[in-house]
């Protein structure tokens, strides 16, 4: 293959790699904020994510199929549901899972267990709730309409869904911007993320802010689902798992904590990653296939971790005694 | 204080292992949940035995030898499922025993431990293999008694690899090296999975087959007519298992009591006071990596040898978090905790589920039926012994929740300081 050849081959690349930073870069959202109110990893967030896009795959397949309803407006009522879900999900979770710990004087490991326990247990229930009404993992509905091409350039064109992934995207992470830095809600939730004890003694009530941060993760996890299942046309209890990890490393390459940073950092590791997968098997001549694209996300965020281990946009963080 | 056989207690814990051995031996020699039943009983008598505390060491010895030398390889011979199960949960044991130095010593958190045991476990995969002497010419497969030096090799190996990866990722607070181990871990098990091209080192997902039984001499000469179709190279295992838990519990013992095991829970408790003490973080943190990885690298070798096959199957990230369940279970930190977590979690796995998922089967084959209710309208999914992922979850959030210490909580041996000599010294000054 010539380099004319590859050049080509990046303007669709680019594409795709944007498609899928913005997905990570609104999964990474929910972790980022987790982690800036409380300092806690919630592992769980992947499945919240996967139950978010089960959620609105079935929604599609059982409820609006054949209602007739343009695919714009099917697509947004299975958003809106998955939020939903996704949103309820994340609070019960932080309610059962987190809140006991915090409010006791557990190890300082224990909320973390607790998580990954979280997280494999909704793996696995959701896989047995999908087993009782047939196989677990469950396609996309046809939707022929987001599959209508549109020109890119003057060779390449991209489907439908890309552009609605992208506006969608935008809209989530130009809102939540808007929220947290325009709002008495925002405020409320930076003086938490800033000093939890100081923002009680000013009147927040720290309880019902994490909850909400744990909502607005959520429903996010669940938009970005139901953006996922379009994207990749099928969903499984499992199909969490890697991409929340991504979206993790997308938070920390971007500075966990920092909300730009979950953007900037999603869609550069989105971009890298889908530019590794195509350029390097031409390269090498497929002798590095694409399967080893995830241990290249991987890589990068122990490289990240260790040459800027606040990431991009992070503050670096100095422990008081 | 009445020490020695005679107190009380002691008494009570040897007649228990005598009626556990006793029933065990005669009385239940099927796989159904009683049977299962009698062999968990049997292995409470061990876990009673070694309560240091309140046990002196004759009557353990006693228990020991009576319950891990006579009574057990006596059921394996009768029925070689239940050697098999306590072959597993000796290396599961050890791997818990490793976890526990990163996780319950040193406060770490390791989602990607399982990474070790496939780093052993593939060593002598391709060391003693037809598929390894393909890749390395001639001179290979190793012999089957190689096995020996190549656990030693393997000790240093896994160390190696914990060395590499602890070195750059040491820096980072718990939350972030949780999730570069996990990386870690699945980084493994991709390579695993497609290092069969350019260079054929692991055969990808078909995994290496025949790979070489240790001691199998030995197992031959035991062989006797006496009992027909016992495979005597499963007590071979069971004997080599124990003997490599022996001297697993002494390590973490020793290193429990050590200076650098006092250092590792100094960090585990508050890192910058640790290093404000004068602890050097990095060294300290790497020998318990180092540490932790030699322990599973060992049993990895063990693991390939018995199950004379591997695959990255073996060694997904479900398998990291059974370990960790095995010690949040047991409770972190502690050695005896960590050795009944393996019990625990392994019999829990291979026998309990597998018990259940029978006994819901048979019910809902027959109908029976609960207040007019059958089984038979129970939905086929209904299978306990899938769901695994389910019951460590809810083991790990129940426990943090309920019981964070676990089961059989970490004890730090404390110094009383006596201070009547004190006022005598002033009295005498």
């Amino acid at each position: 293959m010539t380099f004319t050849d590859m050049l080509q081959l990046l303007p669709p690349t680019l594409a795709d790699g944007l498609v899928l930073g913005l997905l990570y870069a609104v999964i990474a959202l929910g972790y980022t904020m987790v982690y800036g109110v409380l300092g806690l990893i919630n592992f769980a967030h992947s499945e919240i994510f996967m139950v978010g896009a089960i959620v609105a795959v079935e929604v599609l397949t059982h409820l609006l199929a054949g209602t007739g309803l343009h695919p714009i407006v099917q697509i947004v009522v299975a958003m809106i549901v998955a939020a939903a879900v996704s949103g309820g999900l994340a609070v019960a979770a932080e309610r059962v899972a987190y809140r006991p710990l915090r409010l006791s004087n557990a190890p300082k490991l224990a909320p973390l267990i607790t998580a990954i326990g979280l997280s494999l247990f909704l793996q696995d229930a959701v896989r047995f709730i999908e087993s009782l009404f047939g196989q677990f993992i469950r396609p996309f509905p046809s939707m022929p309409f987001f599959d209508r091409q549109i020109p890119l350039t003057p060779t390449d064109t991209v489907p439908l869904k890309s552009l609605v992934i992208l506006i969608v995207a935008g809209a989530m992470l130009g809102g939540l911007v808007h929220v947290v830095h325009h709002t008495r809600l925002g405020k409320a939730i930076r003086a938490v993320a800033t000093d939890r004890k100081a923002a009680s003694l000013m009147g927040v009530d720290v309880d019902r802010i994490v909850m909400l941060t744990f909502l607005i993760g959520g429903a996010l996890a669940g938009v970005a689902g139901t953006l996922y299942a379009l994207e990749f046309g099928r969903v499984d209890p499992f199909s969490g798992f890697v991409p929340g990890l991504k979206a993790f490393t997308a938070a920390v390459l971007g500075g966990i904590g920092s909300i730009p940073g979950a953007m900037v950092g999603g869609i550069v590791l989105g971009i890298l990653e889908v530019m590794i997968g195509t350029f390097v098997p031409i390269l090498t001549d497929n002798m590095i296939g694409t399967e080893y694209k995830d241990i290249f996300a991987f890589a990068i965020l122990i490289l990240i971790l260790v040459f800027m281990p606040t990431g991009l946009l992070g503050r670096p963080a100095t422990e008081k005694v | 204080m009445a020490a020695g056989l005679l107190s009380p207690r002691s008494l009570g814990v040897v007649a228990y292992a005598i009626v556990t051995t006793a029933m065990a031996l005669f009385v239940f020699t099927g796989s159904g949940l009683v049977d299962t039943a009698a062999f968990v009983a049997l292995l409470v008598s061990v876990h009673l035995a070694t309560d240091a505390a309140r046990i002196d060491g004759a009557t353990r010895f006693v228990v020991l030898t009576l319950v891990l030398v006579v009574a057990l390889p006596l059921v394996g011979v009768r029925n070689t499922f239940y050697l098999d199960v306590a072959t597993q949960v000796g290396i599961y044991a050890v791997l818990a025993l490793g976890l526990n130095i990163v996780v319950g010593f040193a406060g770490l958190l390791d989602l990607g431990f399982i990474a070790f045991f496939a780093v052993g476990a593939y060593l002598w995969a391709i060391l003693s293999s037809a598929h390894g002497a393909g890749l390395l010419g001639p001179g290979f497969p190793l012999p089957p008694d190689a096995f020996f030096v190549a656990i030693l090799v393997a000790v240093g190996i896994a160390a190696g690899f914990g060395i590499l990866l602890g070195l750059p990722v040491l820096r980072l607070k718990g939350d972030y090296l949780a999730i570069v181990t996990l990386g870690f871990g699945e980084v493994i098990r991709v390579l695993a999975n497609n290092l069969d091209k350019p260079v054929n080192i692991t055969n990808g997902p078909q995994g290496i087959t025949g790979i070489a039984q240790p001691l199998s001499g030995v197992a031959a000469t035991l062989a006797s007519p006496a009992v027909p179709g016992f495979k005597w190279q499963a007590l071979v295992y069971y004997a080599l298992v124990l003997a490599l838990v022996g001297i697993a519990v002494t390590v973490n013992r020793r290193l429990d009591g050590s200076k650098i095991g006092r250092a590792w829970i100094a960090i585990r408790e508050d890192e910058i006071a640790a290093q404000a003490m004068g602890i050097p973080l990095v060294r300290t943190k790497l020998v318990a990596f180092a540490t932790g990885a030699a322990f599973a690298g060992t049993m990895g070798v063990v693991f390939a040898a018995k199950q004379t096959f591997v695959s990255p199957e073996s060694f997904d990230f479900n398998q990291s978090i059974g370990v960790l369940a095995m010690i949040v279970f047991g409770g972190l930190g502690s050695i005896r905790g960590a050795m009944v977590g393996a019990a625990m979690v392994t019999i829990l796995n291979l026998q309990i589920l597998k018990a259940l998922s029978a006994g819901l089967n048979h019910l809902r084959s027959t109908g029976f039926e609960v207040f007019g209710w059958s089984f038979a309208n129970l939905p086929t999914q209904f299978e306990p012994s899938k769901y695994e992922r389910l019951v460590f979850g809810v083991i790990l959030i129940a426990m943090m929740l309920h019981r964070p210490r676990g089961l059989v909580p970490a004890d730090r041996r404390t110094i009383r300081v006596d201070t009547s000599n004190e006022t005598e010294r002033e009295g005498a000054r």
